[in-house]
């Protein structure tokens, strides 16, 4: 929440001042890109590049709907950007600009083309799934050797969950990521756009509540690096960030990433030019620049995440094309599933349903 | 003559209109309109354009049925109760530890207020979300105040704070309290010492005379205080989306949650009229009591 306050007020900066020629303006997720690339970019380019950042698919689509958001790049989950895409927010890219994107590997741009047909409008930054964090030892403490880390039932069960209180639990505040794992635990179709099936999460969300400290879509990666919570279930790079945080602070902590072995949403995020950007032709520069393999390469060797560049894929480190966390094996892939987001009088449900899980009103 | 007293006040109804009645209008008019889709996402939309035919069709589209949905549901109604509720407790805790501290600082030699007051205005020299993200780090299970209390032996568990109610109200009552304590320094300051001598002259003790004299005197800085207080508390987003956890319900989250997480403009619209008016309630009081005060004077 700070820091979509933060990006609020600098995002409000941004777009009261007016565009002026070879400034490129990038809206992105927070801590998913390695800095050092913002300076490569000018350096190549000439370009002065601004790149604010979000932490929701809710806030980044506000601004968008609102129109004249200012922002020549922007990078919504593939969810999102589909009925984006239906309303007119983003323009088609102009692939001849695009010299790179031969880098693209092939099977995520079949999972994309689902939301995006032949990535008309969108080419992929990364993607992930979302899983289970733990600080191992204590997991094991509370709940022993046997503990059920890399099952949903770590989270959902009450009986884990009433040990687990003790040392602090975050869930993702972000109902299009927790239903459907909660619908994949109780055996349903996690992409249900039925009110019924989808109503059947809530005694599941009520049993644990009481447990849950906090829902929060950020605040974990701080918490579970610095010891505050035990469990999280968050994004994977976002885990796998912590679990640097806490290695590089030598706090005690170690942190694990796991994809629960019922399955888990393996989710996109597309980059893309919103109809209005003030600069499309900086933007599709942006865009050719992020599609070379040495630049996509540093990004993912930073922040953790898959990306969908195959040719970047021999100049990543081993540590993470090897790590099963970032790039899965070929049997948790085929396990990995895909949400496509809620229609406006089901996403009221949800939402209110989530209000009544998280406060009990 | 008259043209240039029409003129300065021109210049405050101008900024008035521009920077609060016209946005109001624009939401009020969100309000009565239908969520959609789209770019902007409510409709009807009204367009000049179209003359006429623009603005009946824009009218005969109106309707309340953002407020009838409001009524529907309980959840709405929870949170502006809870919001009030947060509001009047906060004031409360604020008046308590305020009003000692502008006592003590009007109390103060001559040498040492212009300090005092400087130590009561130095915190807003730092960004406030800044001072609420420490907050988080003093608050939190590892944090500060958790390791300082564990090390006194006065618990041998950390406390749950972060995410609480009671953080929350720790975090309003540190926020506001310099808008507490300086209305009521400013009436303080001004009290006429003459008036406390004469009360011990006439048999009242130190206790009595500050309940009989100097507390009715500063009646009007413990009012502006607790409305500057009160009112921006009821609509608080930050402190609450920071400090507290899922079950502390304040209308500022969930105008958040209408806005973002729905994408429903028009209801987070009248939910947010509705919260003017019930504001309008407190503020109408302490013009009132303004007025008096004025009057009486």
């Amino acid at each position: 929440m700070n820091k979509i306050i933060v990006s609020l007020i600098a995002t409000l900066m941004v777009s009261t001042s007016v565009a002026q020629a070879g400034e490129v303006r990038v809206y992105n997720w927070s801590d998913y890109i390695d800095e050092s690339l913002i300076k490569k970019f000018e350096q190549e380019t000439g370009d002065k590049l601004i790149y604010d950042v979000f932490d929701t698919n809710e806030l980044l689509e506000t601004k968008l709907l609102a129109g004249g958001s200012g922002y020549d790049v922007v990078v919504p989950s593939a969810s999102f950007l589909q009925r984006q895409i239906n309303i007119g927010v983003f323009q088609k890219l102009d692939y001849a600009k695009l010299s790179n994107a031969s880098n693209l590997w092939s099977i995520i741009k079949d999972h994309t083309n689902k939301y995006d047909p032949d990535n008309a409008y969108s080419i992929n930054y990364m993607w992930g799934t979302t899983g289970i964090g733990i600080n191992v030892d204590k997991v094991k403490e509370v709940l022993g050797d046997d503990a059920p880390v890399n099952s949903l039932a770590l989270i959902f069960d009450p009986k884990n969950m009433k040990k687990l209180a003790a040392c602090g639990v975050h869930l993702l505040d972000a109902p299009a990521e927790m239903i459907p794992a909660a619908l994949k635990y109780i055996g349903e179709d996690p992409d249900s756009k039925d009110l019924e099936v989808i109503a059947k999460v809530e005694p599941i969300f009520a049993a644990i509540r009481p447990y849950v400290t906090k829902f929060h879509s950020s605040e974990y990666v701080n918490a579970l690096a610095n010891g505050d919570i035990c469990v999280a279930f968050g994004y994977s790079g976002d885990i796998l960030q912590s679990r640097d945080r806490a290695a590089e602070a030598d706090n005690g902590v170690k942190v694990t990433y796991n994809i629960a072995s019922e399955g888990a949403v393996m989710w996109f995020d597309q980059m893309a030019i919103p109809a209005d950007a003030p600069n499309p032709e900086g933007a599709h520069k942006f865009l050719n620049f992020m599609l070379d393999a040495n630049n996509m390469a540093t990004a993912s060797n930073y922040v953790y995440y898959a990306n969908g560049n195959l040719a970047s894929q021999k100049l990543l480190e081993k540590e993470v094309l090897e790590d099963e966390g970032i790039y899965p094996t070929d049997a948790t892939l085929n396990n990995l599933f895909t949400t496509t987001a809620y229609g406006s009088k089901v996403q009221r449900k949800v939402t209110r349903m989530w209000t009544k899980i998280k406060s009990g009103t | 003559m008259n043209f240039r007293k029409y003129l300065f006040i021109l210049i405050p109804y101008s900024w008035l209109v521009a920077l609060f009645l016209v946005p109001f209008i624009i939401v009020v008019k969100m309000s009565l309109s239908d969520g959609v889709m789209a770019i902007p996402p409510y409709t009807p939309y009204l367009t000049l354009t179209e003359g006429w035919a623009g603005i009946t069709n824009f009218f005969t589209n109106l309707d309340f049925e953002n407020f009838i949905f409001l009524t529907e549901d309980n959840l709405y109604w929870i949170a502006y109760l809870s919001s009030l509720k947060i509001a009047a407790i906060s004031t409360v805790i604020t008046l308590l530890v305020g009003y000692p501290i502008a006592y003590g600082m009007a109390n103060a030699s001559n040498e040492w207020r212009p300090t005092l007051i400087m130590l009561v205005i130095l915190p807003f020299w730092t960004s406030f979300l800044i001072r609420i993200y420490s907050w988080m780090g003093i608050l939190s299970q590892e944090g500060f105040l958790n390791q300082f209390l564990l090390w006194l032996g006065i618990i041998d568990q950390p406390l749950t704070l972060l995410n609480t109610n009671i953080a929350v109200y720790i975090g309003i009552v540190y926020t506001y309290l310099p808008f507490m304590i300086l209305p009521i320094y400013a009436s303080l300051e001004k009290l006429d010492l003459s008036l406390l001598e004469a009360a011990k002259d006439l048999g009242c003790n130190r206790t009595q005379s500050f309940w009989l004299v100097t507390v009715p005197l500063s009646k009007a800085g413990i009012i502006a205080g607790c409305f500057l207080v009160f009112i921006p508390v009821i609509g608080e987003f930050v402190i609450p989306s920071l400090l507290g956890g899922a079950d502390t319900l304040m209308i500022g989250t969930i105008l958040w949650q209408e806005f973002f997480a729905n994408r429903d403009w028009p209801v987070a619209s009248a939910v947010a009229v509705i919260l003017l008016l019930i504001l309008m309630v407190p503020i109408i009081l302490f013009q009132r009591s303004e007025q008096k005060q004025r009057e009486a004077e």
